[in-house]
């Protein structure tokens, strides 16, 4: 397992915290594990900088959950797995990221798109996930990761401000 | 049907290709679904159908598959089929659900794509050697190419829409396979391997995943597909492969240096049973041939052709067999054709 931090080294640390009302696992390398004890002294400061830019999110989906367009319902995928139809791929997102995360280290694509895609219809899916990321690794307190996110939107509405 | 195949001069094992004494053949692999169609498992026989036939007008256009085979996997009879597994022209899973699915392969055989397979396609370039650079601009373009016709099932920040996750993203595999006969004469593999697992590599055997490795041959390809670039991704795969490659030729040296004597016995041995068997199995067969590569490799055994060597590894196994002979064999003939087979194209005197 890949340290959930960097995604380069192996995670030896394992801790359990314990966010809002949910537990969320954390896995980390030796280095990051190092690094987040000194971040945590200055949290709050870090914190209060970043609320702004998040949006509020929305309660999590119920267990039955089935995909609007070919049926599948996410049970279903835990037994084959394999998805359905590209619509899962939005219908389980939120319950499919953390899995990304396990198998590739990563939750964004950097390849090639097909030529056709349309500008606007990137620019408003790229900021609906980077803001869900944002709050994400907010609640993590991965806050240099969360850093990271908050400029590249910042970078993007630039760019679309420049058009 | 493909019985032009076997004349082949381009096919991808006869070729000496760019650095082709360890590695093998590269292969990339695109996978790609059609937007507002579910994927084909859970697909209808009429949405393959229709899938099928929008792909059938679509290659003709494109330059790459010009000109090629189309082919509906139905119509294809058991031999056919295994044929063309020989050739790393269609998966396992591709023989096994039959109905819907079809196959476009250039006649030069470099370029391939199957249609309904674990994706509604699965576009592959597959070269002799390890040019990579020059097979991804060429897969690529085929790409570009059919994402003008076609609407693929995307999203922007999670790459392109594949039934398995392990696939999403880029949805690239790159492979190249390697022969690697001393790392598994001195026993070095194992740790290769697991340092592979560990930088999201995996090794698999001759036919990808969940076969076993024979010939000594292994197929290493890529884990992660999100992520990274597709660049990317084939640039860390060749250096690793290039790192495999010192390390087999490192374990040759130390072959030739401690254990000289053992070696040749074992090259000459190889050929000695190649050259008098009466009965040979393929995997008997692929394994005294990795060790008459190998003796060739490193000028033990001379007079023999790297070649054809390259060639019997292909044509010894079961279905090119019934295809030269031109009919069905049970699997003891196979093995009495296949011995005669290879006493015939190893025969010379025994002072070479």
């Amino acid at each position: 397992m890949l340290c959930d931090l960097c995604h380069k080294n192996i995670a030896t640390i394992h801790l359990t915290e314990i966010v809002g009302n949910k537990v969320v696992e954390l896995h980390l390398c030796q280095e990051c594990s190092n690094l987040k004890t000194e971040e945590f002294k200055d949290q709050l400061s870090f914190s209060d900088f970043l609320t702004g830019l998040v949006e509020k999110r929305e309660p999590e989906e119920k267990n039955f959950l089935s995909c609007p367009f070919c049926g599948l319902t996410f049970l279903e995928f835990k037994k084959k797995g394999r998805l359905g139809c590209g619509r899962c791929y939005e219908t389980f997102k939120r319950k499919l990221l953390p899995l990304f995360k396990k198998i590739h280290g990563s939750v964004q694509h950097v390849g090639k798109s097909p030529q056709q895609i349309e500008p606007m219809f990137l620019f408003e899916k790229k900021m609906r996930e980077l803001k869900d990321r944002l709050s994400r690794a907010v609640k993590l307190e991965e806050y240099e990761e969360a850093a990271k996110i908050r400029d590249q939107i910042r970078e993007i509405e630039k760019k679309r401000d420049e058009k | 049907m493909f019985e032009d195949f076997l004349k082949n001069k381009k096919k991808w094992l006869n070729l000496k290709g760019f650095r082709s004494q360890i590695v093998i053949s590269s292969r990339l692999r695109l996978a790609r679904n059609i937007k507002d169609y579910p994927f084909p498992a859970r697909a209808n026989i009429k949405q393959k159908e229709k899938i099928l036939q929008e792909l059938k007008e679509i290659y003709p256009q494109v330059k790459e598959f010009n000109p090629a085979i189309f082919v509906k996997m139905d119509e294809l009879d058991l031999l056919d089929r295994q044929f063309l597994l020989e050739r790393h022209l269609v998966s396992q899973e591709h023989m096994t659900d039959l109905r819907g699915t079809g196959l476009i392969i250039s006649l030069d055989e470099k370029l391939s794509l199957m249609i309904n397979e674990e994706d509604h396609i699965r576009l592959q370039v597959l070269l002799p050697g390890f040019d990579l650079e020059r097979m991804w601009r060429l897969i690529n373009r085929v790409d570009d190419v059919l994402s003008e016709k076609i609407s693929f099932a995307f999203l922007p920040d999670i790459g392109y829409l594949t039934s398995c996750i392990t696939n999403v993203g880029t949805a690239l595999r790159a492979s190249c396979m390697l022969h690697l006969p001393a790392l598994i004469l001195t026993k070095r593999i194992n740790k290769i391997f697991e340092l592979l697992t560990k930088l999201s590599f995996t090794a698999r055997g001759l036919f990808g995943e969940g076969t076993q490795a024979l010939g000594n041959f292994f197929q290493i390809s890529n884990q992660v597909s999100l992520g990274l670039s597709e660049k990317e991704l084939i640039d860390n795969l060749y250096g690793i492969v290039v790192q495999i490659e010192e390390q087999e030729e490192s374990a040759r040296e130390v072959l030739l240096k401690k254990h000289k004597n053992n070696l040749e016995d074992s090259v000459w041995r190889a050929l000695g049973i190649l050259r008098t068997a009466r009965l040979i199995t393929t995997k008997e067969a692929l394994s005294h041939l990795s060790l008459l590569r190998l003796g060739l490799d490193l000028g033990i055994i001379k007079r023999i052709k790297t070649n054809l060597i390259n060639n019997l590894f292909i044509v010894i196994q079961p279905a090119h067999l019934q295809k030269i002979e031109g009919r069905i064999l049970g699997e003891k003939e196979r093995d009495y054709i296949r011995a005669v087979f290879l006493r015939h194209k190893l025969k010379g005197n025994l002072a070479d």
